[in-house]
């Protein structure tokens, strides 16, 4: 039981840490890629398709560093392997 | 609460397991040949054709336009495989509009057959359009030490396709999930067509990043012509 406590304060600790500073980057980051996207549209809006889109894709792949974050996280709270560990060698004792 | 719909197990017999993802996935498979055999059945080259002739067309053709626009100019070529992409995730992203409905995308077995077959597909067009020689030469340049470093890239960016896409999609439904549970009224609304967003976002990023890939995997010859 001991430690299956301890695996549980560290598993939620964690991924409260994970999500959290793991979203600090990704999120200067987009800040950063829309604010230089505006002020290029504002300099050329002919090119607002090239940049859109290109916009899109570098966000999506600014984004994707906080997804992996967030999926580390929900693993660590709801499909924990090391919590499974535990449970499956109690229930065999 | 689940994290994917694998773990919804509809009807078992042995080793095979029916689960909702796949049952999901046939459905949608089925949508799709379905009606894309239906519209294509009769098809007219006068000035009134069917609405649904014309959704396919703009469908093709913008799908066409944006393949050539990303840099690869035969878009023949390369449209049944990236185009079919697009449709399966666009489709099974915009169905979550209907309301038990579990996106397949939002599990990690069917993005990692998606982006598997982006893995797979990569080297056969690079090949196809380049020949041998010239496809395994592209990783060796710069120079020959970046050898281990585009291998590695070639495997880690389709990690990063399957979980990516998996990611979006299932923290979306998890998002809804909770928010149900905290403000049961309005909000969840707003969260998906959020969702709804970007789904269609994912779907698009998940096409241009294979168009890019392959048209990175086929420029090997362009380069050994200038």
């Amino acid at each position: 039981m001991e430690s299956m406590t301890l695996i549980a304060i560290a598993s939620i600790i964690t991924a409260g840490l994970t999500i959290a500073i793991g979203g600090i980057g990704p999120a200067l980051g987009e800040g950063k890629a829309v604010a230089t996207a505006l002020s290029s549209l504002a300099q050329q809006p002919d090119a607002a398709v090239t940049i859109t889109r290109t916009l899109f894709v570098g966000l999506a792949m600014i984004e994707s560093i906080a997804i992996y974050c967030f999926v580390v996280s929900m693993i660590l709270i709801f499909a924990n392997p090391f919590w499974n560990h535990v449970i499956a060698q109690v229930a065999g004792k | 609460m689940h994290l994917s719909s694998d773990e919804l197990v509809l009807w078992q017999h042995g080793f095979f397991k029916l689960n909702a993802t796949i049952l999901t996935t046939w459905v949608l498979m089925f949508i799709l040949v379905a009606g894309a055999k239906l519209i294509t059945r009769n098809l007219g080259d006068e000035i009134h054709i069917s609405r649904w002739q014309s959704l396919l067309e703009i469908i093709v053709s913008t799908i066409r336009k944006q393949i050539e626009e990303v840099g690869l100019p035969h878009a023949d070529k390369y449209q049944p495989f990236l185009g079919t992409l697009f449709l399966f995730i666009a489709l099974s992203n915009l169905c979550t509009i209907f309301p038990v409905y579990e996106p397949p995308t939002g599990s990690l077995s069917t993005t990692a057959a998606l982006s598997l077959c982006v893995f797979i597909a990569v080297p056969l067009f690079g090949i196809a359009e380049s020949g041998w020689r010239a496809f395994l030469q592209s990783y060796l340049k710069p120079t020959v030490i970046m050898l281990p470093f585009n291998i590695v890239g070639e495997l880690s960016r389709t990690l990063a396709l399957a979980i990516r896409l998996f990611g979006n999609m299932m923290s979306g439904a998890m998002i809804i999930a909770i928010l149900l549970v905290v403000t049961p009224f309005i909000f969840p609304v707003v969260m998906t067509l959020l969702g709804l967003l970007t789904g269609m976002v994912q779907a698009y990023i998940f096409t241009i990043l294979a168009t890019v890939y392959i048209a990175a995997a086929t420029r090997a010859r362009q380069e050994l012509e200038d």
